[in-house]
């Protein structure tokens, strides 16, 4: 069967529009809130944290809410797309195009990683600026963002698909995203942590994609850096092909 | 002209839960056909249609049009058939053009020749003027004309309208049946459902009656008008009449203010009536009959479908 990845662009552009057409709502507040973080946490704990040799605490945060960032506003963009789409009915727009379960997966996930590295990106700046923050190996950074970006904009998908109104949506945001993020060691390292907590702490998917991102301004993890995107990449295969099974059956979409 | 149907539907069945929304469909819509699908609510009209553009899987059964499964060949029978759904929908994030502009891409058409074509349907539905506006600002009649619009982006043989003239006024009604007459004119087959049978019966050639999640009756307008086994007699009188007998007071269906409107077995003769009227002793000015109209034909079906499920 012929492809349509012209309809694919097109849906990605639409993604990427409709983000930008309330860019204060969806890059700047999300900036501005990371920076009351790194400015509240930074300045308070700036003495009380170790991290690595040579790395100051404010230096350790930034990564870590840069991800942060990249995490929450990529699941946020593909989830409120959806459900949004579901509630006012226009997905029905897109469900009638001759696109394909898979063409209209990468659409929504690409347009999430371009939220979450613009979002991710603007506080990077501001830190790399104000905390002379330099990161040792792009490579790292990049792939870190990337597939991290893609893991959580598919969970978004899942959630957007699986829920039915938005307090559903809510709920998988405040009781599974944002405790596993804020559990990730985004503010620590997992070894400051009682054995209980880190071992615990490994069970969090989240934590990989942190740690590994660190390592990319680092050099330094708690875990290799190898195993971090192994299971970076594990987790948006195992998310890619539940979401990809749900379109092409059309739960809750096509019923 | 092929001899391939616009539309085959197959033992199409959907089954949500418990209910059994389609219950084994099958039925052809020929090639350039006006086709009404017509039924009460709940009775499986906008289900079927939704099967037919992909928005619902069956549960079993095929959906082919022009010959490609909806299926199977999913992108080919999208890029054939045209949908204009009941709901008023709208993207509030995006304007009119912006959104043709997007339902083009969606179907990988674009350039100049496209961009002529959007323009030619924003001008021929009215929407010129507001091209610019946010469809979530829009009015219910100026959604539904957008929504006509997106159907017809990618140039589909087959239109479906899912009840277009429900809560729309009457310059637009015109407007829009006008619009679809012209495409019916054009070739594209029209498949329509509405709640309107007047509008059904002035426009189309076939119909089909739905009921509880199966077809009650399938034919040509004409013919399911003529198989109708009732006439219609209006009787002008007078004086009111405020009595009646027995067999005048069975086959009364109407009282006008001068007169009386009756529903007679086409076999029956006139003479009779004119006899039950004379022994009734009522002054009859003036006498006309007429054949059952489709809204006649279809309640009487439904009825009939009604009882059964009691």
């Amino acid at each position: 069967m012929q492809s349509n990845w012209a309809g694919c662009w097109a849906l990605f552009i639409k993604e990427v529009r409709r983000f930008y057409s309330v860019v204060v709502q969806t890059v700047f507040a999300p900036i501005v809130a990371t920076l009351l973080y790194l400015l509240v946490f930074g300045h308070v704990l700036e003495t009380k944290i170790e991290t690595y040799a040579s790395v100051s605490y404010s230096q350790f945060l930034i990564p870590g809410l840069v991800m942060m960032a990249i995490l929450q506003n990529a699941f946020s963009n593909t989830s409120s797309s959806l459900i949004q789409s579901k509630m006012h009915g226009n997905l029905s727009f897109v469900l009638l195009s001759p696109i394909s379960a898979f063409e209209f997966y990468v659409a929504f996930v690409l347009a999430s990683v371009v939220r979450g590295v613009v979002v991710g990106g603007g506080i990077l700046i501001i830190g790399v600026i104000g905390f002379d923050l330099t990161w040792q190996s792009p490579f790292w950074v990049l792939i870190f963002a990337i597939l991290s970006a893609a893991m959580m904009g598919g969970l978004g998908v899942l959630a957007g698909i699986i829920s039915d109104k938005y307090d559903h949506l809510s709920a998988f945001q405040n009781f599974v995203i944002m405790p596993l993020t804020f559990l990730s060691g985004v503010f620590y390292s997992i070894h400051a942590l009682p054995e209980f907590w880190q071992q615990l702490s490994y069970f969090n998917p989240f934590f990989y994609m942190v740690d590994g991102f660190r390592y990319g301004f680092f050099e330094q993890s708690d875990v290799s850096v190898y195993l971090s995107l192994l299971v970076t990449i594990v987790f948006l295969i195992i998310v890619s092909s539940i979401n990809l099974i749900l379109l092409r059956k059309g739960v809750k979409i096509r019923q | 002209m092929s001899n391939v149907p616009a539309v085959r539907f197959q033992h199409v069945k959907k089954q949500y839960g418990e209910l059994s929304a389609l219950k084994g469909i099958s039925f052809d819509v020929e090639e350039g056909a006006f086709f009404g699908l017509l039924g009460p609510n709940g009775a499986g009209k906008s289900t079927l249609i939704n099967a037919m553009s992909g928005l619902v899987i069956p549960t079993s059964g095929s959906i082919e049009i022009q010959g490609h499964d909806v299926i199977a060949d999913y992108r080919q029978t999208r890029r054939l058939l045209g949908l204009v759904p009941q709901e008023l929908i709208a993207d509030p994030f995006f304007s009119i053009r912006e959104l043709l502009d997007l339902q083009s891409g969606y179907f990988g058409l674009k350039g100049a020749k496209q961009r002529a074509w959007v323009g030619e349907l924003l001008e021929r539905l009215a929407l010129s003027d507001k091209s610019d506006s946010n469809t979530g600002q829009l009015s219910g009649g100026m959604k539904r004309r957008v929504l006509i619009a997106m159907a017809l982006v990618h140039r589909p043989r087959v239109l479906v309208l899912d009840e277009p003239t429900a809560g729309v006024d009457v310059d637009l009604r015109r407007t829009l049946w006008d619009f679809t007459k012209e495409l019916h004119q054009q070739g594209h087959t029209i498949i329509l459902t509405t709640h309107y049978l007047e509008e059904a019966e002035a426009l189309c050639d076939k119909v089909a009656i739905m009921q509880g999640g199966e077809v009650k009756a399938l034919d040509t307008t004409q013919s399911l008008l003529s198989k109708h086994s009732y006439r219609y007699l209006r009787v002008t009188l007078a004086q009111p009449a405020h009595t009646l007998t027995p067999p005048l007071e069975a086959r009364l269906v109407e009282r006008e203010p001068n007169g009386l409107v009756f529903k007679l077995e086409k076999n029956m003769s006139l003479s009779q009536l004119l006899a039950w009227l004379g022994e009734a002793k009522l002054e009859i000015e003036d006498i006309s009959s007429r054949d059952a109209s489709l809204e006649e034909v279809f309640l009487d079906l439904t009825a009939e479908g009604r009882s059964n499920a009691k």
